[in-house]
């Protein structure tokens, strides 16, 4: 017996428009409005449209055999209601199936819970409620931005009422145990730890149109016989990835479509085969062992830790520059400034600020607005000094937008190595 | 393997950036094996010096040509006298460079006086003897003047043949950017290539155009193959006002070469897009920086240590695109009035850059230094908060380079070569003020930007070193001489 889960991360960000520091003090509009309009039509129309269009034909094809499950930001909600509406119609419909479960995330899709545990809790009530609000749905699962995870988050997680709880299945935490199993996370009484099964994933995700690599191209028989033999050693295969795989990375012309279109069949001949959703995976499985992960992990890169988002200390400056408004923004009991706040908060502002170039820079660019990381901390900080004049109600520049004094009155002459 | 250098510039006698470049790559080749002889127009000391081992700088001016002999013949009473000189050597590289002026270049090829003139009243007094002596001997000048430099006059007129030898003569060259640049290149190529007939050597190696005549006509005396390096073109220094000359001497140095090389990736599709060479003639070798042990420090005056300062160091000259500088200033000055701008260095663009300030009413926080020297250009970038280099097109640009070497950070123009080393550099299109202000803006006001800018690069400057371009200056070499084998 072996069941296949899978699970599709929809998210877009609010992009910030490029925002001088001429304009601090004087313009209080951030967002790039046409970019982000012409970037979800965009991808809803290589992706979302078709790959649910897809997805929902499968469903009705195998009579509820086969099952998958979406984490929607909840920046991507507001961004579908505002500019294509017919996206949560598609979606409703999915979720009417009863075999598309939907799962718990921060709604700004923000690294909340590394500097405010209270912040994130709310993010995530906020996030539950629009979901049940839009599908009449309350998830049940979580999963963390980005799949980051540690002891802590799961504690705090469990403590939120969950079921489960998603995260990545890191050869630095996992070594010889395989991801393909449930577990307990350390400290835990109740939750049950999903991971990813990053290679299988990531042939789908990365490897799937890449001629360099020795399995191209990838047939659904093929995906199938390494699930099979997955198989031996677990009984449970996670599939996450991006949902902009499908038509977005992965170009409709590499065949991703007709891949995905063939897999559930292939996977269901399998003998023993079937699909599962997380709630479902959580309720069928014991954890066979607890899994203790001091240090957060993450899916991103080669990484998989947070120096994606906190690999300088551009990032970090930032980072803690939102977060140490948090007790001003609420105390302004003013929802407009609440949600510009939050939306300052999406972990692409910092991914944005990589200066990891070499290994993995090539992914990075392809999301990235800006040319260098050096803009993109440029104009959040920009955008940040403005927030942050509206916030005290200044009208007056130069209360915190101020040079700070110079600390240093010999500066030495060079000299290098 | 020998390698013969013409250059313009190498510190201490002359520098800029072409100098600090040509001293960079050429002692790096000297300390890899590669023997290098510099030929400098002026260095100030007659004999050779070695400066390091493996690399000699020598001077052009002061190079002796050969006399040779003045030959008279008396042919008879009715045919009287033929007079004719065999072996000067002025004679014979003057009248090889005026076939490469008039046949590669097309151009008007002017005799000029051997001497360079030292002052104006010098200038003057030679010319008119030059232009006294060119009317009567119209035709024949040349020989004419030298016998009657050599006294021929006095011979005895009933001899039937005599050789006289003629004293050597002297090639002086005051080096630098004068006002008879023109004429100072053509001395210079005769005195190279003299020295080239003298010296040893498997490869010529000519840096930018005032050495291309030098470089061509010692290939063609000594068949030598020839490297021509482009620090900078004619289109980067004037834009659209080319000066033609100038622009033909580039092309046919790049025409006549074995090998070009670029400092850049951007100057090498320059040098293919408006002078038409094959792409596989052109080897891209990006400069470095020399590493320095200084560890002085700089104190800054107490009464203006809380203010921040803006550098712009260079020429002021439209290549380095100065007034986008000024017009950024101005903006950064409405926001953080208590920065100071510098603009430190000379060029044609100086007055109406003052003027420039004034009208923007900013002279109280901008501030021109004239041109530095040595230890106060250590000073100035110490000093410096943010180092732009604002260039409108700039073939590698060296400064940059120089100022993260004293942890500055930099704003670079993305119109250079520079770029294609120091990645991690911060960018602008130099045509895009509010953004340069936006940015320095930046560097002002958020430190942490400012610490990962030096610290990336300074991470990168590890890696853009002398010797790496000298393994592929070497490889280039290796590659003409073998290939002749």
């Amino acid at each position: 017996m072996a069941a296949v889960c899978f699970y599709f991360q929809v998210h877009q960000p609010y992009r910030l428009r490029h925002y001088t520091f001429f304009d601090i003090g004087a313009d209080a509009f951030y967002e790039d409005e046409n970019a982000n309009c012409d970037i979800l039509l965009k991808v809803a129309r290589k992706c979302y449209l078709p790959m649910n269009a897809l997805l929902l034909s499968l469903i009705r094809r195998h009579e509820g055999r086969f099952k998958v499950s979406f984490s929607l930001s909840g920046t991507a909600l507001d961004q579908f209601v505002a500019y294509a509406p017919e996206l949560i119609q598609s979606y409703r419909e999915l979720v009417a199936t009863g075999c598309v479960e939907l799962l718990s995330e921060t709604y700004n899709h923000s690294l909340a819970f590394l500097y405010s545990p209270e912040e994130f809790r709310e993010q995530v009530r906020l996030h539950d409620d629009r979901i049940e609000e839009l599908f009449g749905v309350r998830p049940t699962v979580f999963r963390n931005t980005e799949l980051i995870y540690n002891n802590a988050l799961a504690r705090a997680v469990e403590d939120m009422g969950y079921a489960a709880i998603l995260a990545e299945g890191a050869d630095h935490v996992l070594g010889w145990r395989s991801p393909n199993y449930v577990y307990r996370p350390a400290g835990c009484g109740r939750l049950k730890l999903l991971l990813k099964n990053y290679r299988l994933s990531d042939d789908i995700a990365f490897r799937f149109s890449d001629r360099n690599w020795p399995e191209f191209p990838l047939t659904a028989e093929k995906f199938a016989h390494w699930a099979g033999t997955a198989a031996l050693s677990g009984d449970l295969i996670n599939l996450f990835m991006d949902y902009e795989t499908f038509g977005e990375h992965q170009w409709e012309a590499s065949g991703i479509f007709q891949f995905m279109e063939a897999l559930p069949d292939r996977l269901l001949r399998l003998p023993g085969f079937r699909f599962v959703t997380p709630s479902e995976a959580a309720a069928e499985h014991e954890p066979v062992a607890e899994l203790d992960v001091h240090n957060f992990m993450s899916w991103a890169d080669a990484e998989r830790d947070l120096t994606a988002w906190l690999g300088n200390d551009m990032q970090h400056d930032a980072i803690e520059t939102v977060y140490r408004m948090e007790e001003r923004v609420k105390a302004r009991r003013d929802d407009g400034l609440l949600r510009t706040w939050r939306r300052l908060q999406t972990s692409d502002h910092f991914y944005y600020m990589c200066t990891k170039w070499f290994a993995d820079g090539d992914v990075h660019s392809y999301f990235n607005p800006y040319g260098s990381p050096y803009d993109a901390y440029i104009n959040y900080m920009n955008v940040m000094a403005d927030f942050a004049l509206r916030l005290d109600g200044a009208s007056r520049l130069g209360h915190s937008v101020g040079m700070p004094p110079r600390t240093d009155t010999h500066r030495p002459a060079g000299h290098l190595d | 393997m020998r390698v013969l250098m013409f250059g313009w510039e190498f510190p201490p006698f002359k520098s800029g950036g072409l100098g600090t470049a040509c001293k960079g790559m050429a002692s790096a080749l000297a300390a890899r094996g590669t023997g290098v002889v510099f030929v400098l127009p002026r260095t100030g000391h007659r004999q050779p010096q070695e400066t390091e081992p493996g690399l000699t700088l020598l001077s052009a001016s002061g190079t002796r040509l050969h006399g040779g002999l003045a030959r008279v013949r008396h042919a008879g009473p009715a045919r009287g006298e033929r007079r004719f000189v065999t072996g000067n050597e002025w004679y014979a590289l003057d009248a090889a460079l005026r076939r490469i002026w008039e046949h590669r270049l097309h151009l008007e090829y002017i005799d000029s006086p051997l001497h360079p003139y030292l002052t104006e009243e010098g200038y003057l007094r030679e010319y008119g003897q030059w232009a006294a002596r060119d009317r009567l001997t119209a035709g024949k000048r040349a020989q004419r003047s030298i016998l009657h430099e050599a006294g021929m006059d006095r011979l005895p007129g009933d001899a039937a043949s005599a050789d006289v030898p003629r004293p050597d003569r002297e090639i002086l060259l005051h080096g630098g950017y004068g006002q008879d640049l023109m004429q100072e290149v053509r001395r210079y190529a005769c005195a190279a290539a003299a020295i080239a007939r003298r010296t040893p050597c498997d490869v010529i190696h000519a840096h930018d155009w005032m050495t291309y005549p030098a470089g061509m006509l010692a290939k063609q005396l000594t068949g030598k193959p020839l490297v021509v390096h482009i620090h900078a073109l004619e289109s980067d220094r004037s834009g659209h006002n080319v000066n033609q000359a100038i622009a033909d001497l580039e092309r046919a140095g790049m025409e006549a070469a074995d090998k070009v090389i670029a400092v850049s990736h951007y100057t090498k599709q320059l040098v293919m897009r408006d002078y038409g060479i094959p792409e596989d003639k052109i080897v891209v070798v990006h400069n470095a920086v020399s590493r320095s042990d200084i560890t002085r420090t700089y104190p800054l005056p107490p009464l203006c240590a809380h203010e921040k300062r803006v550098l712009f160091m260079g020429r002021i000259t439209y290549q380095k695109g100065p007034d986008y500088f000024v017009e950024a200033a101005r903006l950064v000055l409405d926001r953080l009035p208590h920065t100071r701008f510098i603009m430190a260095g000379s060029g044609d663009m100086l007055p109406h850059m003052v003027r420039r300030v004034g009208q923007l009413r900013m002279g109280s926080r901008f501030h021109f230094t004239g041109f530095l020297k040595n230890e106060d250009v250590d000073r100035m970038y110490a000093m410096s908060d943010v180092y732009v280099m604002p260039s409108v097109s700039e073939p590698f640009g060296i400064a940059p380079l120089e100022a993260m070497a004293y942890d500055v950070p930099v704003i670079v123009s993305r119109q250079s070569g520079v770029v294609e080393v120091l990645r991690n550099a911060i960018r602008v299109d130099f045509w895009d003020v509010r953004e340069m202000a936006n940015k320095i803006c930046a560097l002002l006001t958020y430190p942490v930007l400012a610490a990962e800018e030096v610290r990336n690069c300074r991470e990168e400057l590890k890696h853009i070193r002398w010797e790496n371009a000298a393994g592929k200056i070497r490889a280039v070499y290796d590659s003409l001489v073998t290939g002749r084998n």
